[in-house]
């Protein structure tokens, strides 16, 4: 499939060369194109795309998932909630094998697990809903700084709304303090909401603990896990969680659905953000996506099954890329605390350099980067400020994605190649310069403009 | 045709107008320093490390007032980069008042910078002025020890 003369482009990236043949059009069909349309089609086979280093922002689908919905799409089309004939039988059991999957996943009971269309909606159903639902008696909602912009965003609605939201700050190494958040919560408040896995930093926030002190206090305890499900062992019932927000698309499974988790005993209580036909026991009406839950379903189950692997492997890689990077080039941070976080989110500032400038350096590399230039504001990453770090280092920071796919060549070559670029850009740099010089760049005053 | 749409590695068309400003970036001109210490060298280090651009010109300008050498170096991202390696370029053979009339517009319009990276060009309008009015002071300071020595 590959030619000999290509040496780090990932197989799975390639658009057209591994699907099956009976689903490419294109090559069953190329003798009869146009001789314009064979060329660029020729040109295109050799076109080589970017390493893929962005696992947090989105992964490929597993093939075995893929091979799992296909036939639901073409053959198996019934509404899952028709009751009268079998097309709508087929769908519901194998929409309710899917649920069952997705549960077996995180401990907890099939009847507990709600198709959504993805985690953003899952939080919004979560936080919007149980604030809402219990707004008689208690308006106050706790949640962090560092969350995803979905929470924050949700939460800043129910400001507008009357309520009041605690963000509670995060420690230098992006952990929460148990301490604050137990004297936050209050008689009135009704809902904590804390991630497991953070999406830039990849921090691991301490649930077991979080979930204890909820419990005790009676208060609820959502968590975002869309980063963590698959690829850390959790339990809902040992962590005493409450509800939690699971993604598709970030566990190799099909973009455009999610799940959430809610408990049964004790039982939790929703205002439903989507009404209709009463669909997924009222809380989220519409006709469940019958392949988009076996998809996720089945990258649950295949999640379960390799966890412990693909997390071995991605910890070796993850320490590969950083020890050979941290070992060759001076003055690289790593943000987030070293041990509670998971390995294959890597985020890191390095110093005297900016963050898009790198990227644009490494450009057969596909990376993110909490720099200010790649957001649409001027501003860095909220989540790099709320862990304290100096703001040049914040513009400074590049997020290293690694997953079930990822290569040791891939590593080697993007670790090899941001260790030139970033000494290329750093004679390039002023700062550098100076600190060379023995400057203390705390000591300048810079003009501001 | 295909029913699809065919993938492809080619960008959309605001990332192209980027590709401008990447050939500044992969060949940079003038990179690199100029003696600061001596008398016909002007420079100017403008920005903050916390607005995530600071830019450094330096030039070095001859008996007649014209620039003959232009260095720089950026701590930026792309866009600041090719703004900075422009002001180079386009400094180095003008006269200091023809120097001043380089407007960040031009620099802009030749990189064809998008609007949320109109701040780069303004820097590197920034550190030109900054640059040649360092270079004015070091005259006047000359011109004065000058006065009070004979």
């Amino acid at each position: 499939m590959l030619s000999s003369g290509r040496t780090v482009s990932s197989r799975l990236l390639r658009p057209a060369s591994w699907l099956p043949f009976r689903l490419c059009p294109e090559r069953t069909a190329v003798s009869s194109m146009p001789k314009e349309l064979i060329k660029k089609h020729e040109l295109e086979k050799d076109e080589l795309r970017p390493l893929y280093m962005d696992f947090q922002a989105t992964t490929p689908m597993d093939p075995r998932v893929l091979d799992a919905m296909l036939p639901y799409h073409v053959n198996y089309y019934g509404n899952p909630h028709s009751r009268t004939h079998a097309y709508g039988w087929e769908s519901e059991t194998a929409m309710e094998t899917a649920r069952k999957q997705v549960a077996d996943l995180i401990g907890a009971d099939p009847r507990e697990i709600i198709f959504t269309s993805g985690a953003t909606e899952s939080n919004n159903m979560a936080i919007k809903g149980v604030a809402r639902f219990y707004k008689a008696k208690k308006r106050h909602v706790i949640t962090t700084q560092t969350e995803h912009k979905c929470v924050l965003d949700s939460c800043r609605v129910l400001e507008a709304e009357g309520f009041t939201i605690s963000y509670l700050p995060v420690q230098k190494n992006g952990l929460l303090d148990l301490e604050l958040l137990e004297a936050s919560i209050g008689p009135e408040t009704s809902l904590v909401s804390v991630m497991t896995v953070n999406n830039e930093i990849g921090v691991k926030q301490p649930i077991k603990e979080i979930g204890q002190i909820c419990r005790s206090k009676g208060v609820f305890l959502h968590t975002d896990a869309a980063q963590a499900v698959g690829k850390i062992p959790m339990s809902v019932t040992d962590w005493k969680i409450d509800l939690m927000s699971i993604s598709g698309h970030k566990i190799y499974g099909p973009k455009g659905v999610g799940a959430l988790y809610v408990r049964r005993r004790p039982r939790v209580r929703l205002e439903p953000l989507q009404n209709g036909g009463g669909q997924e026991r009222g809380l989220r009406s519409g006709t469940v996506p019958t392949p988009l839950a076996v998809g996720l379903g089945a990258a649950c189950s295949i999640a379960q099954k390799e966890m412990e692997y693909d997390e071995q492997r991605v910890s070796m890689l993850a320490n590969r890329l950083v020890q050979k990077i941290m070992s060759e080039i001076p003055d690289v941070i790593l943000n987030g605390d070293p041990e509670q976080r998971y390995s294959g989110c890597v985020n890191l500032s390095f110093a005297y350099v900016e963050g898009e400038s790198l990227l644009m350096a490494l450009k057969d590399v596909a990376l993110s980067s909490g720099s200010a230039c790649t957001s649409a504001s001027l501003e860095p990453s909220y989540v790099l400020r709320a862990i304290g770090a100096d703001e040049d280092l914040a513009h400074s920071s590049i997020r290293f994605g690694i997953g079930r796919f990822t290569t040791e060549e891939e590593v080697d070559y993007t670790a090899e190649k941001c260790i030139q670029q970033v000494r290329r850009l750093r004679e390039m740099s002023p700062l550098w310069e100076m600190v060379q010089e023995g400057i203390d760049l705390k000591s300048i005053k810079w003009t501001q403009h | 045709p295909p029913l699809r749409p065919t993938p492809s590695p080619f960008p959309p068309l605001h990332v192209y107008l980027l590709l401008k400003v990447v050939d500044h970036y992969e060949n940079p001109r003038n990179v690199g320093s100029l003696d600061k210490n001596k008398k016909d060298v002007g420079t100017g280090l403008v920005g903050a490390p916390a607005c995530g651009d600071v830019m450094k010109l330096q030039i070095q300008v001859d008996g007649n007032g014209k620039i003959v050498d232009a260095k720089f170096k950026t701590f930026g991202c792309g866009s600041a980069i090719a703004s900075s390696s422009l002001a180079t370029e386009w400094v180095k053979g003008k006269s200091i008042d023809e120097a001043l009339q380089i407007k960040n517009t031009d620099i802009a319009k030749e990189l064809s910078l998008p609007p949320v990276k109109l701040h780069c060009s303004m820097l590197a309008e920034d550190a030109i002025k900054a640059a040649l009015s360092d270079y004015r002071l070091k005259q006047e300071d000359k011109k004065k020890s000058a006065n009070t020595s004979s």
